[in-house]
């Protein structure tokens, strides 16, 4: 007997899907030559599963200003930000970030599961209720379990239940916080927010919006779903990531709310970890001014969502609801979602096999996110790959059967 | 028959409708492991649950629910609130 034999099972599907090919966990990229390409085990690789929207990762404009900050002010910071990990520039990031959204406050983490971890657990205290989207991101479930409020699902995108249970909460004490995402991850679609909102009103609830997959994305300004649907007045909390668009790494949570700094003497996940290195810092800061004066990035981002999705429902797949940068292909079975994806890995194209239960609906899925930085042969490509796999392991039907009909 | 026996009786009733459902389902019943559902499938299954009765059943409440016998007496619970 070992302290680790309850993970018997686990091991035996993580053996299963190895045992078919290529392991999902263990790519390894020795070589990333550009936001869209990357060098595998020596094989020349097109990148479309990196949620490196924007393409910023090698932005040369980033990259100075990342290097000029490693030269200042070294590697890290080695302390966190209520020790000695607060520098001038963590500071000057967070008045940014509250600029960019027009907010009074904004809170710096280390990664974007990190911002969930910590302003879920701490907003919400005991006698309180969070309610959640059933399909929220492993960090808002593990934020709300490390928290002591009551925590109440809802069904996915589905504003009438989430009016029912608030509903069904009308004589009990306590505040109300409702979290949503403005895209979700795996079907890259988006929250259904106008209505959201109007329930949140309502009940006299908090609204609470994680934009990891939105901000740069959506909005006329890149201030994600919240922007789009014009319900920022009622956003009362909005969580985001530097690890997506900004192509760094690192969270942050702003608001309006008046106190809301007293969170950096509550909060332990902002409290207890060391602070982001100041090179990351600096090519944020840098990324976020770019996001703000190029509203063409997102043009582009949106043009290639679109051949993509349109490309690939003009073959006969079956995608998420909405075309945006997540493109998400049902697959019929397991069996052949991990035959599809080590087929296409040896094709030289990389997105992500999702399985159940991290998949909505437990269907598996190929999930493909989109960059402003493909050059849109590389969108052809991809297509022109993952059909002639689809056909060949029959998820879609060959074209002359497909003419006919 | 009180109120945890009734509630008891139209899960049974519920889950006996279920496609997989075992021929034999009683108080003692595992709802994941008898009935063969995933973790997904039960947050379904209790969905569908918790609109019949009008209640919502919180998370840490329903890690606890093992068996139907767990289930109605949350739901008995929540009801009686």
């Amino acid at each position: 007997m070992s302290i680790l034999n309850k993970f018997k099972p686990l091991q035996a599907s993580y053996d299963a899907l190895r045992a078919a090919g290529g392991d999902p966990f263990s790519v390894c990229f020795d070589e990333v030559l550009s936001p869209s390409e990357a060098l595998s085990k020596g094989k020349r690789m097109i990148l479309l599963g990196t949620n490196n929207y924007l393409g910023l990762t090698f932005d040369p404009a980033s990259i100075d200003k990342a290097v000029e900050a490693v030269r200042a002010a070294g590697t890290g910071t080695t302390g966190s930000r209520i020790a000695n990990g607060t520098y001038g520039d963590h500071a000057e990031l967070e008045r940014r970030l509250a600029t960019f959204y027009g907010r009074r406050s904004a809170m710096l983490f280390s990664t974007g599961y990190q911002a969930n971890l910590g302003i879920l657990s701490t907003i919400a205290g005991r006698g309180d209720h969070i309610l959640i989207d059933a399909d929220s991101h492993a960090s808002i479930y593990d934020g709300c379990r490390l928290g002591h409020a009551e925590v109440i699902r809802f069904r996915h995108n589905d504003p009438k239940d989430l009016a029912r249970r608030l509903r069904r909460l009308r004589d009990v004490p306590g505040d109300r916080l409702i979290v949503v995402e403005g895209i979700y991850s795996m079907l890259g679609d988006t929250a259904p927010l106008k209505e959201i909102a109007a329930v949140k009103r309502d009940w006299g609830a908090y609204l609470l919006v994680d934009e990891a997959h939105s901000m740069g994305v959506l909005g006329s300004g890149g201030r994600g779903l919240s922007q789009a649907t014009g319900v920022e007045d009622d956003v009362d909390f909005i969580v985001g990531t530097f690890s997506k668009s900004l192509g760094a790494v690192g969270g942050f949570c702003v608001s309006n709310l008046p106190d809301f700094d007293v969170l950096r003497v509550a909060c332990r996940p902002y409290m207890f970890t060391a602070s982001l290195p100041p090179s990351v810092v600096a090519s944020v800061l840098q990324a976020l001014t770019r996001i703000e004066s190029d509203s063409a990035l997102r043009d582009r981002l949106h043009m290639n969502a679109n051949r993509l999705y349109d490309g690939l429902t003009a073959e006969g797949f079956i995608l998420g609801p909405q075309p945006n940068p997540i493109v998400s292909i049902r697959m019929p079975s397991t069996e052949i979602a991990i035959a599809f994806w080590n087929a296409l890995l040896d094709a030289g194209i990389y997105l992500n096999l999702a399985l159940p239960p991290a998949t909505p609906d437990n269907y598996p899925l190929l999930r493909s996110s989109v960059s402003a930085a493909h050059r849109p042969d590389q969108i052809d490509e991809a297509i022109s790959a993952i059909t002639s796999i689809g056909q060949s392991l029959g998820v879609i039907e060959p074209p002359a059967r497909r003419a006919v009909r | 028959m009180n109120a945890q026996h009734q509630v008891a009786e139209i899960i049974v009733e519920m889950i006996s409708s279920l496609p997989q459902a075992p021929r034999e389902v009683s108080l003692d019943t595992n709802i994941a492991r008898d009935l063969g559902l995933d973790s997904l499938a039960v947050m379904n299954f209790v969905m569908a649950i918790e609109d019949r009765f009008d209640v919502s059943v919180p998370m840490d409440k329903l890690a606890e629910v093992e068996t139907i016998r767990d289930l109605a007496d949350v739901i008995t619970d929540l009801k009686g609130r």
